[in-house]
């Protein structure tokens, strides 16, 4: 704890802080030895298997990890182009479907249906399903210009994640008290004001570890629109495999996914702890 | 005060050189505090004078800085000691009432006595239900607190405070967020329980009140006490400049 400048602390303080900090290296200590023997005895108990040696030579050979590293970081470019433009389709697709479903009024009930029936089809339909029918049959209709299989793919995952998000927004929309919307109704905003300027950012506070769930969740998804033939990190990986017979790629791959998905995950545990320094004073229990 | 006191009986609560600062700024600076057994003393002081973090670092809801906090001769503030079980010998209520809306009133008011203390639902309900009755909600049990008004709201988180028998009340601004009609109500039970023998703490702005419960009363300004005593004294006949400053601003009659 901080001290005004000037003021001398008390034995007893002194006593208390040397306690705690004592607990503190304690458990520090305790999670620590812990951690490294939990790690020592699975360590132990894969390396003893009967199978590991050939395990480790077809998963976790070095040589082919580094030949195959560049091809698989070139198909993962692709990954990253394809969730940064399905994340912004998902974004706004989502925030659309949300607001038509929290919207009031017999008028809007057709809309209403409309959306609920949507989040309900998109979110019981599995991710691949959707890839094969949008990416494989909507070209069949011959109405669209031959695009690339990744475009498809993206569409598929814009409409699948909206969904899902579409969801979880309503619900941190939902979960604002009303006595919000009260007040920014007072103040003559009005309801599409109300609802971008103040339910909103706080609906998606409420639920913005949800929301990060579904990032890394369609982040990792990305790597299905390999199915449609999209040279990505997965297909990469798997070209190597076919020409190898080493599964080592498919290792490299999956620890890449893990590897991009680590800054925001970092990031958004940030913001959150800010968001809360800077709204709540005291302690919290 | 310690003066009427039995030498070989602590004070319930004893606060010796409390301090507290939220990063830079020091809230409590040497807070110096003792509450005998069935006393009442409320800490009056203009918003920012520390009151609710004096109430709070009691309920150990802020680590203090520095000093020492004693409930009934037992250095709480000790690290060693366990926080929950402390907190369940307190009694606290806030002032927004701070009532479980996603439980009715019978169960805002056995939630802790079921689950902290290990009273049986039974045990739990029936000392609930003499409570409820005594404050005129028997047949208000089943509803839940938001379709009460705000002074009844705050007459069940009060018993929610006190049905597990705490040895200590802390009562933080309880009617400042309620309509000037249903103070009244509130302050009344408060009366009740301070009659009924509890030993009291609070906050307050109602200066009539004070008077009227208070056996002694604290005017903190700025993190310290700056004058305390009797009500008659303290409100009736303040001896500091500032306490009759503000006592001028809140009764400018």
């Amino acid at each position: 704890m901080t001290q005004p400048s000037g003021t001398t602390v008390s034995a007893v303080e002194r006593e208390r802080r040397a306690y705690r900090r004592g607990r503190q290296r304690r458990s520090a200590l305790v999670s620590a030895v812990s951690t490294v023997v939990v790690a020592v005895i699975v360590w132990l108990g894969v390396v003893n298997t009967p199978g590991w040696a050939s395990v480790q030579k077809s998963f976790f050979d070095p040589h082919t990890a580094f030949t195959s590293f560049p091809a698989i970081l070139l198909g993962l470019w692709l990954n990253v182009r394809v969730l940064f433009f399905a994340s912004i389709g998902v974004a706004v697709f989502a925030t659309f479907l949300a607001v038509i479903r929290t919207l009031r009024g017999a008028v809007f009930a057709p809309l209403r249906w409309l959306a609920s029936g949507y989040t309900d089809l998109f979110r019981g339909l599995p991710v691949i399903i959707v890839l094969y029918l949008v990416g494989f049959g909507v070209p069949a209709l011959g109405v669209f210009p031959r695009l690339p299989a990744e475009v498809w793919g993206t569409l598929a995952l814009i409409l699948t994640y909206s969904a899902y998000v579409s969801e979880v927004l309503r619900a941190g929309m939902e979960a604002v008290h009303p006595s919000q919307r009260l007040a920014a109704r007072s103040l003559g905003l009005s309801h599409a004001q109300t609802l971008r300027l103040v339910v909103l950012p706080q609906g998606v506070r409420k639920v913005t570890p949800a929301l990060v769930n579904d990032f890394v969740s369609m982040q990792k998804d990305v790597g299905l629109i390999s199915i449609l033939g999209a040279v990505d990190a997965v297909r990469s990986a798997q070209i190597d495999v076919a020409t190898t017979y080493n599964f080592t790629p498919y290792v490299i791959a999956g620890l890449l996914f893990v590897v991009i998905s680590l800054p925001l995950i970092r990031l958004t545990d940030w913001l959150e702890a800010r968001q809360r320094r800077r709204e709540q004073i005291g302690g919290t229990v | 005060m310690t003066t009427a006191q039995d030498p070989q009986t602590p004070p319930v609560l004893e606060i010796r050189g409390l301090v507290k600062s939220f990063g830079d700024a020091p809230v409590l600076r040497g807070i110096d505090l003792s509450i005998a057994r069935h006393e009442c003393v409320a800490v009056i002081g203009a918003s920012g004078s520390g009151k609710s973090t004096l109430l709070k670092s009691v309920n150990l809801l802020e680590q203090v800085d520095d000093g020492q906090i004693f409930l009934q001769g037992e250095d709480i503030t000790d690290p060693r000691v366990p926080v929950d079980a402390t907190r369940a010998r307190i009694g606290v209520v806030f002032q927004q009432f701070n009532r479980f809306p996603h439980l009715n009133v019978l169960d805002n008011v056995t939630l802790a006595a079921r689950k902290v203390h290990g009273q049986s639902r039974g045990t739990a309900t029936a000392t609930a239900l003499r409570w409820l009755e005594r404050i005129g909600l028997a047949d208000k049990v089943g509803d839940y607190p938001d379709r009460l008004s705000g002074g009844q709201q705050q007459r069940v988180a009060i018993v929610r405070a006190i049905a597990s028998d705490p040895e200590l009340l802390l009562l933080d601004e309880i009617t400042s967020a309620l309509d000037p009609q249903l103070v009244g109500e509130v302050l009344d039970l408060v009366a009740d329980l301070k009659r009924a023998g509890s030993t009291i703490l609070m906050t307050t702005h109602e200066m009539g009140f004070a008077r009227r419960v208070a056996d002694h009363v604290v005017f903190l300004s700025g993190g310290v006490i700056v004058e305390q005593g009797p009500p008659e004294l303290v409100l009736g006949d303040p001896q500091e400049p500032e306490t009759r400053a503000f006592l001028a601003r809140v009764h400018p009659d």
